[in-house]
């Protein structure tokens, strides 16, 4: 049984619908991201499921709760993170975990968490005075110290420095093994790609994409792949040749750089007329597909 | 996930405590809304001039007057300054979005909110009674009973006005607006800048009629020794219900 279903959602603001007809199933466990530009109603999505928002039109269904009919119990059930909310900024790491503990009824032990999310040493530390890595850290804690089966993560790492980010990336990994069902609003395509099992993409309100991150840049790019190297010789030559091989789709040159994209086994055809016709090939590299190009492959509009 | 069971907070005494030193971290705040008043007591009780009676307040000394009035303008300064401005805040910075998807309820913070400057508010006074009963030649200046029904019931009138305030500003700075046009009148018909004792007799039972004009008129008979009139306390009470009521029922997480 799904832990979420969504059917039919729809939401307007002033009479420009934002969520125009979502159809949503997570299944227990997963990591689910809701991936997809800024105003395409993502945001607004995870809103009608926690129930921080009432929905226009469709059914939902959170652990078998209606979030605008039992939103009380689903907020014991339901731990979520939402984008841009801060905290008093004289409110303390430690403050601030055991207040939110207080409002569950088996919470977590507040230690642990701490401990277990880097922020034991900043217990002491007013909320102002965090960096913003530590916030959405703290976030997260607050998030999951009532012991949720689902948490709902909105733009976690927006704003981080990459280091930051890993970090949070590892952090939101780690939960998939205690079993709580996640559900990841971003607009980084990385993010997803790393940390989902499966993804719906957004555009304009709708969903116009849902599948896994592998299955998505294999459907959308079809299987594209990419050799790149620096050639000693007649560059335009060996491009004439590797026109011919199979699987290649394309090859173009920049001064001596050769670059040759195409599907199937397009990497084994390069490397072994490499190695056939005695090329000196340097500085070769391969590159996959990333969801970044099977979303911004021409026929999606994002 | 860890499965250590922690031990279990009660819910409210967390949030009381925590609210509690959020606002003990705000000295500014304090020092205007309690420090402020007990000094300005103090000096009015310590200076021959106003601690001595006079004809014109019918016999009661100046610091025995207005020992009520900066009760109520204590009273009044917290209400305006904190409780609307801290609920604004959180307003403004989504902490009460936050508070929004946990299971805890929106009249806790408000009823929190309103204990613990309640608190604050009867310990200036605790502090300004010591003071009088110090200095003043017949000791305790009044009514023990009376004092204490009127200050809890007139505290509780002003600061459920100002969780109203809260409670329908869109933001902090809306709130903060609204509780400084309010203060005046209050202020003015709790007989700041003239004691009801000189105001013309339609304007007084106006004043009468009003949360602090009505705390005043029972304030001064506490400190002359009596029981307050019944209708002013009867007035203070309807303002308390309406106001506390009317701000639990339309205070909002959005």
């Amino acid at each position: 049984m799904p832990a979420i279903t969504a059917r039919g959602l729809r939401k307007s603001y002033h009479g420009r619908p934002v969520v125009d007809g979502i159809d949503l199933d997570v299944e227990e466990g997963e990591i689910f991201a809701l991936l997809g530009p800024n105003g395409a109603g993502k945001t607004t999505t995870v809103e009608m499921l926690t129930g921080v928002r009432r929905r226009d039109a469709g059914e939902i269904s959170v652990l078998g709760l209606d979030p605008d009919r039992d939103r009380p119990r689903l907020a014991h059930v339901v731990g979520v993170q939402l984008q841009d909310s801060q905290l008093p900024d004289k409110l303390r790491v430690g403050e601030a975990i055991a207040l939110f503990a207080s409002f569950y009824r088996d919470p977590l032990d507040g230690d642990e968490l701490l401990d277990r999310l880097h922020l034991t040493q900043l217990r002491r530390q007013p909320f102002a005075k965090l960096s913003g890595g530590q916030k959405q850290r703290l976030a997260v804690a607050l998030a999951l110290v009532g012991r949720p089966r689902v948490a709902v993560l909105d733009e976690l790492t927006t704003g981080l420095d990459p280091k930051a980010r890993r970090e949070t990336w590892g952090l939101v990994s780690g939960l998939r093994e205690s079993g709580v069902t996640v559900v990841l609003v971003t607009h980084f395509m990385e993010e997803a790609e790393y940390l989902a099992d499966r993804l719906a993409l957004f555009e304009a309100g709708r969903i116009v994409a849902l599948d896994t991150p592998a299955g998505l840049i294999a459907e959308r790019t079809a299987g594209r792949q990419e050799v790149r190297f620096r050639l000693d010789g007649d560059v335009d030559a060996a491009a004439d040749a590797l026109r011919a091989l199979p699987d290649v789709r394309s090859v173009t040159t920049h001064g001596t750089t050769i670059v040759v994209t195409g599907g199937g086994d397009v990497v084994l055809a390069v490397t072994a007329h490499i190695a056939r016709a005695g090329l000196t090939a340097r500085d070769l590299r391969v590159r996959q597909a990333t969801l970044d190009d099977a979303i911004l492959i021409p026929g999606s509009d994002a | 996930m860890t499965t250590t069971a922690a031990p279990r907070r009660p819910m409210l005494r967390t949030l009381v405590v925590t609210e509690a030193r959020l606002l003990l971290r705000e000295p500014i705040l304090l020092v205007w809304t309690t420090g402020l008043p007990i000094i300005a007591f103090t000096v009015l009780a310590l200076v021959p001039g106003t601690s001595r009676p006079t004809d014109t307040l019918g016999g009661l000394s100046y610091a025995q007057v207005y020992l009520g009035i900066i009760a109520l303008i204590a009273l009044a300064l917290l209400s305006t300054m904190s409780l609307p401005a801290v609920l604004g805040a959180y307003r403004e910075r989504g902490v009460l979005r936050r508070l929004s998807v946990t299971p805890m309820r929106p009249w806790r913070l408000l009823a929190t909110q309103i204990g613990i400057n309640l608190t604050v508010v009867l310990s200036t006074v605790a502090v300004m009674l010591i003071v009088a009963t110090a200095t003043f030649d017949d000791g305790f200046p009044g009514h023990p009973l009376g004092w204490l029904v009127t200050y809890l019931l007139a505290a509780t009138a002003l600061l459920g006005l100002a969780a109203l305030v809260a409670a329908v500003a869109p933001s902090a700075k809306i709130a903060n607006a609204i509780t400084s046009i309010l203060f005046f009148p209050l202020m003015f018909f709790a007989g700041l800048w003239m004691p009801q004792q000189q105001m013309p007799g339609w304007l007084r039972t106006i004043s009468e009629y009003t949360p602090l004009g009505a705390a005043s008129q029972a304030l001064t008979a506490s400190i002359e020794g009596d029981f307050p009139p019944i209708t002013a306390l009867a007035v203070l009470a309807a303002y308390a219900a309406v106001f506390v009521g009317l701000a639990i029922r339309t205070f909002r997480w959005e």
